[in-house]
């Protein structure tokens, strides 16, 4: 589905060069959830914008679909992490949604139901005519999510998407996130930096390296299905993966490369 | 209700003082370039009648809305293009700075060289003194486009025109009603100012004949019909912008609120 091949990046600029990702290769199956993780500065955006083609990589290559990315994609969309400067302050919410599917040609009936059902899905049916500016900070990121869902995308690309908001907030959208994933069956790559995070979403997590980044490990998560912020947080096996991770992040600041397996630790 | 009445107190408060002040001290005056206020009122309404209003208010206000229409959609215009690309900016900036600096009275003389002295020279007069403001608050609105907005539109495939419309022109907007603020006042006065030099009619040309023909009180009416015209002018500019800029000034008072 998603392929990424020896991904490389290199900014220069004013005599100074900074490689930000290095060597970068892993694959994401139709239908997963994958959860990259990080330290911080770790290249996490930069990977996610070559990946959405808003940034030419330096080296290697994104396949879509076997296809190559070489700017955005009509079948990927976007959530990112500042949602009050990614919604436009002077459209209304359902004109924010609106306005992606404009571009597409989409005749007027088809929009209106497309923004309906996709604002129906995040609980926000009723802030259609108010401005983003007038919701608190999770409802803005559930009107960015809408906006990602009307689009009708095969592959969703989250940059951090829930980091600006409070912990009970998050924790909302993370159960939205599970939810919209499972009933709508898209393929969603997640960006965090938060291991809990990544560990209680993704069914996949690829732990990534300090900066020049390579992938330093991809664990299976093996939760069941069923997730809930109670139930699962507790739960042994989910103590003992976070664990897992949490050391692998911290020997990735060191720069110890550790081997990679795509096994998870056992039991 | 009361905070209504409030309100119209507060707006009518100091003009009626004012006014009153003038009328004061103005009474007993017997000096002619000074009449009191009462023979100003008096004169008033035999200076402005209808015919006048026709033949002298309603052009001059023509040429003002002519020139002031032909500096925003130039100034808009050309700002968004300066403001788009850093290169076209680079070779721009320098001589924007320049003609800026020029004041804009001073053209009037060489306008009329090659435009004559009819309407063209007075719209293009007050357009060229209008367009700055409005061209370099554009350049600056447009430069300012969030990153991360531009980055959104760009995933989502709105680019060209429907970037333009939706997303450039409408984040600028706050800059370019600065302009288009700044340049009305500036259009007012370019607009007197040309009719002064050379015209057979108009607000300025009256007030200058009145003025030469010695009939000082209706040359002060003249002076208090320029002002209601501002102010009018003003208050309808305020209503538009704020039905365009409804938004913006919602979404400061909003990050203030939570600041």
């Amino acid at each position: 589905m998603l392929d990424v091949r020896g991904l490389k990046k290199v900014y220069e600029g004013s005599g100074r060069r900074v490689e930000a990702v290095r060597d970068l290769t892993f694959t994401v199956d139709a239908g997963e959830l994958v959860c990259l993780v990080g330290p911080s500065g770790c290249g996490k955006t930069t990977l996610l914008k070559c990946m959405g083609g808003l940034l030419a990589p330096t080296g290697g290559e994104v396949l879509l679909e076997g296809r190559k990315v070489t700017g955005p994609p009509p079948g990927m969309s976007f959530v990112f992490q500042e949602y009050g400067r990614s919604l436009f302050p002077w459209m209304r919410v359902g004109e924010n949604v609106e306005l992606p599917l404009r571009q597409k040609n989409l005749d007027k009936a088809r929009r209106r139901e497309l923004v309906r059902d996709a604002l129906e899905s995040v609980g926000l049916s009723d802030a259609t005519s108010a401005y983003p500016w007038q919701l608190s900070g999770g409802m803005q990121q559930r009107v960015a999510i809408a906006r990602a869902l009307a689009y009708e995308p095969r592959v969703l690309l989250m940059d951090e998407p829930f980091a600006a908001v409070d912990a009970q907030t998050r924790a909302d959208l993370e159960d939205l996130v599970r939810r919209l994933w499972r009933e709508r069956g898209i393929t969603i790559l997640f960006v965090t930096h938060d291991i809990d995070e990544a560990v209680y979403l993704g069914e996949r997590v690829v732990v990534l390296s300090a900066s020049p980044t390579v992938v330093q490990e991809q664990l299976k998560v093996d939760l069941p299905d069923e997730r809930d912020q109670l139930r699962t947080r507790v739960a042994p096996r989910f103590a003992e993966l976070r664990t897992h991770v949490y050391e692998q992040i911290q020997a990735a600041k060191r720069g110890v490369s550790v081997t990679k397996s795509d096994t998870p630790p056992p039991h | 209700m009361r905070l209504l009445l409030l309100r119209t107190v507060f707006v009518f408060a100091l003009p009626t003082v004012l006014v009153g002040v003038w009328w004061v001290a103005s009474d007993d005056s017997t000096d002619v370039y000074w009449p009191p206020l009462r023979t100003i009122l008096e004169t008033f309404p035999d200076v402005w009648t209808g015919d006048r209003l026709k033949d002298d208010v309603l052009p001059s206000v023509l040429r003002l809305t002519g020139g002031y229409a032909l500096a925003a959609v130039v100034g808009v215009a050309l700002g968004t293009v300066i403001g788009s690309y850093r290169r076209v900016r680079a070779v721009c900036e320098p001589v924007l700075e320049f003609l800026r600096a020029v004041p804009p009275p001073v053209l009037v003389p060489v306008i009329m060289l090659f435009a004559g002295i009819g309407d063209t020279m007075k719209v293009t007069v007050i357009a060229s003194g209008c367009v700055w403001p409005i061209l370099l608050n554009t350049v600056e609105g447009v430069r300012a486009v969030d990153p991360v907005m531009a980055e959104t539109a760009r995933s989502y495939g709105v680019t060209g025109p429907a970037r333009l419309r939706h997303v450039v022109l409408r984040s600028a907007s706050p800059q370019i009603f600065a302009g288009l603020r700044q340049a009305l006042s500036i259009g007012i006065i370019l607009m007197v100012i040309s009719e002064m030099f050379a015209a057979s009619n108009g607000l300025g040309f009256t007030i200058v004949q009145f003025q030469r023909s010695f009939a000082i009180p209706d040359m002060w009416t003249g002076i208090l019909v320029l002002g209601l015209l501002g102010f009018l002018l003003s208050v309808v500019f305020q209503l538009v912008e704020r039905r365009v800029l409804g938004w913006y000034h919602g979404l400061r008072a909003s990050t203030r609120r939570s600041s």
